[in-house]
């Protein structure tokens, strides 16, 4: 284990002090034979966490895998990621959890958590085996069927009632399949000039309703991924309000970018659910400054070439996230005036920590020394071709971003030093 | 003018320069023997038709010919298409024989934008998926020209299934570029969510719209649209929107019908409607789109100069 002094850091962009690391933890005491980090002018955060990663392994390896894309994490400020469960084959069984895992400590860059499907082969059919994977050596926390929503409004309750055995969570993607058969991108101004098939806000909104009523009525936990309209955000709001046991994660591309995007009919920009309108990213801002949106979360989507370099329609939805989340979050909420540093850090590390069953990250003495040092000053343009990711389709390329991370640590082990992966 | 990807690309000035030239080719072609002009010798122009058009794929066909230009058709239905990537594919295919002009039609929206972010010859939208058809809108505006002598402040009704009308898209933005007031008439469902912003009026009512119609447009309503809920029956759409005897009555004495073809007689339009010879130019249109045809293709390879 090496001991690493971190000199003049701000953590949380508060007062300079020395980090001492040693034994994997943030230590008090003797710095002797510590290898120094200057890091002066740089703010310290504990380690980001994301709720929403796809790693593509196993099945598809030529978008990513999880030593890629645990790289990407790394690099983007992370020390623990969960993996969705729509690879394949499916993340349904204790088998493919493990294996998933089992990568995940191999790469040794990121805490991989994976994601457990709810229903057999993400069919929303029968429930998986949620308790063999909440049992297994990846201790699955949090089950989903990204991707599909859990349709069956029955089925969706018995979910949220099982789970609760095990403190387990249901990450619902949100999504009416009936209403956005065919669908393109938002429904409203801009889908109806460029002739895509509209995906309707409420389509989201009405599957949110109906999740936090279920999730009330059975006293279970809800989380609901990707929240991107308006209206979902005041849905939460009433939700919360009646004390609902429910969260939300918000991803930092519908923080920012806009459904115009699509008029370049460039499928780097299509994703699910879509890029809405600029009313709908102010009020996920305001939600997730006052916490109605707990956490921010990437929903990083890989892409081969071949999947993004098509007509919009034959295109797949999704958009890398992992290595240019905090520097968005910076720009759509610190620059704003709408979060400090501290409730950066809430957002992306403590609460989907808490979401995911984590222990609670910290950059307190005896903690695990899981932090991430961040260069506030920085600007940066996003190289499609120089990222971590095995795929390119980056929304960012070209759009001068705020805010770098220059190094990680896990567990008091540097994964990035100098803005490089160490492994 | 590269490319003509949206009728909504074009200037006032740059559509009515359209116009003015496929006049200019219709005069110059007219009483020729030999139906040919020597303008675009050595060009060559692809025809990339994704999606079936018998009808547009020859009338370009034919409008590139009578050019002289060089003429291939590619007709790529099927097979590959649905994999998209076959898009890129043939865009790398195309850049190595050398095209001048790729005209392409597509079941997807925005099909041509991406070819011509991939080829350097100019690409010409010969209708994308439920986006535009602008040589459709710029042979109705040529056609509404020779009937009625101007387009400027031509009332325009636009009738039935706006919602996935690529031929409503482009004639929208067209029109009121040139100065028409379009009103589009359809049932709710068959109108886009945002259509408010469009520059056009909108109307449930087409016996209330066609007395103040110069012009009445009806877009082709496919049958399949009825399992999806758009609308009850065939029998009441017809009832509803489609365009008979008894309403032809409704217009002005010198307003004209207008279809983009395919019809289906007896849905959107009666048998006796389309071939009324006073009003319906609907076989004219299809003359008029050759010669709209040559002069976007002779304006876009440069044969101005
Ligand atoms: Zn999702």
């Amino acid at each position: 284990m090496s001991t690493w002094l971190i000199k003049g850091v701000a953590p949380y962009g508060g007062d300079p002090v020395d980090l001492l690391v040693a034994d994997g933890v943030i230590a008090e005491g003797s710095a002797a034979g510590a290898q120094v980090l200057d890091a002066a002018g740089l703010v310290a955060l504990p380690g980001l966490v994301d709720l929403h990663t796809h790693l593509r392994e196993p099945g598809r390896e030529d978008a990513e895998t999880v030593q890629t894309g645990s790289r990407a994490a790394a690099l983007g400020g992370y020390t623990a990621v969960h993996a969705m469960a729509n690879t394949d084959p499916v993340a349904d069984t204790a088998g493919v959890v493990e294996q998933v895992w089992r990568l995940g400590r191999e790469a040794g860059l990121v805490d991989v958590r994976p994601v457990g499907a709810v229903t057999v082969g993400l069919r929303g059919e029968r429930l998986a085996e949620l308790g063999a994977m909440a049992d297994s050596a990846a201790r699955v926390r949090v089950f989903s069927d990204d991707g599909m929503a859990v349709h069956d409004p029955q089925l969706m309750r018995r979910a949220l009632e099982y789970v609760k055995a095990f403190g387990g969570v249901v990450a619902q993607h949100a999504e009416e399949p009936r209403l956005t058969e065919g669908a393109q991108m938002n429904e409203g101004v801009v889908a109806a000039r460029l002739g895509l098939t509209g995906w309707p806000a409420a389509a989201e909104e009405a599957m949110i309703a109906r999740d936090v009523l279920l999730a009330a009525h059975v006293g279970s936990r809800l989380h609901v991924c990707h929240v991107s309209t308006a209206g979902s955000v005041d849905i939460l709001r009433w939700a919360k309000a009646k004390g609902t046991r429910v969260t939300a994660e918000v991803t930092p591309h519908h923080l920012l970018l806009t459904d115009d995007l699509a008029a370049t009919y460039d499928p780097v920009y299509k994703v699910n659910p879509p890029l809405r309108t600029a009313q709908d990213v102010a009020a996920l801002r305001a939600g997730l400054a006052d916490g109605t949106i707990d956490a921010i979360a990437t929903d990083h989507a890989p892409h081969a070439l071949e999947d993004k370099e098509t007509e919009w329609g034959a295109a797949r939805p999704g958009m890398l996230g992992l290595e240019t989340a905090l520097s968005v979050a910076v720009l759509a909420m610190r620059e704003t005036g709408l979060l400090d540093w501290r409730g950066l850090a809430e957002r992306m590390s403590a609460a989907p920590a808490r979401i995911g069953g984590l222990p609670a990250p910290g950059l307190v003495v005896g903690a695990p020394a899981s932090l991430t040092l961040v260069d506030p000053a920085a600007r940066w343009t996003p190289d499609p071709a120089a990222s971590a990711s095995r795929s390119r389709n980056t929304p960012y390329a070209g759009r001068e971003l705020p805010a770098r991370v220059v190094a990680t640590f896990l567990r008091g082990e540097p994964t990035v030093l100098d803005g490089k992966a160490t492994r | 003018m590269k490319h003509l990807l949206s009728a909504g690309d074009l200037s006032r000035d740059e559509a009515l320069t359209v116009l003015d030239t496929a006049v200019r080719m219709d005069e110059a072609l007219a009483g020729r023997e030999v139906k040919k002009l020597p303008t675009l010798r050595g060009r060559t122009v692809v025809n990339l038709f994704f999606e079936d058009s018998t009808r547009t794929r020859i009338s370009f066909e034919l409008a590139a010919k009578r050019l002289s230009a060089d003429v291939v058709t590619f007709s790529a239905k099927g097979s590959s298409v649905s994999k998209g990537e076959s898009l890129k594919d043939t865009a790398l295919t195309l850049e190595a024989m050398g095209a001048d002009a790729v005209v392409c039609r597509h079941a997807m929206s925005g099909a041509p934008h991406r070819l011509a972010g991939w080829v350097r010859g100019s690409v010409l939208n010969a209708g994308d998926g439920t986006h535009e058809h602008p040589t459709q809108a710029l042979l109705d505006a040529y056609t509404m020209r020779r009937r009625l002598g101007r387009v400027d402040g031509l009332r325009v009704a636009i009738v039935g299934d706006v919602l996935h009308s690529r031929v409503a898209r482009s004639n929208v933005l067209l029109l009121h570029t040139l100065g028409a007031e379009v009103t589009l008439v359809a049932p709710p469902t068959l109108l886009p969510v945002g259509v408010a912003e469009w520059p056009a009026a909108v109307s449930y009512d087409l016996d209330a719209t066609l007395p103040k119609a110069d012009v009445v447009m009806m877009l082709r309503v496919q049958r399949e649209r009825m399992g999806q809920a758009y609308f009850p029956s065939e029998r009441e759409y017809s009832r509803r929107y489609g365009l008979d005897r008894h309403r032809m009555g409704l217009l002005p004495d010198d307003a004209i019908v207008m279809h983009p073809g395919p019809m289906n007689r007896g849905m959107e339009i009666a048998a006796e409607v389309a071939d009324d010879p006073r009003r319906s130019t609907i076989v004219e249109q299809v003359s008029n789109g050759v010669s709209v045809r040559m002069a976007v293709l002779y304006l876009l390879l440069g044969g101005a100069q």
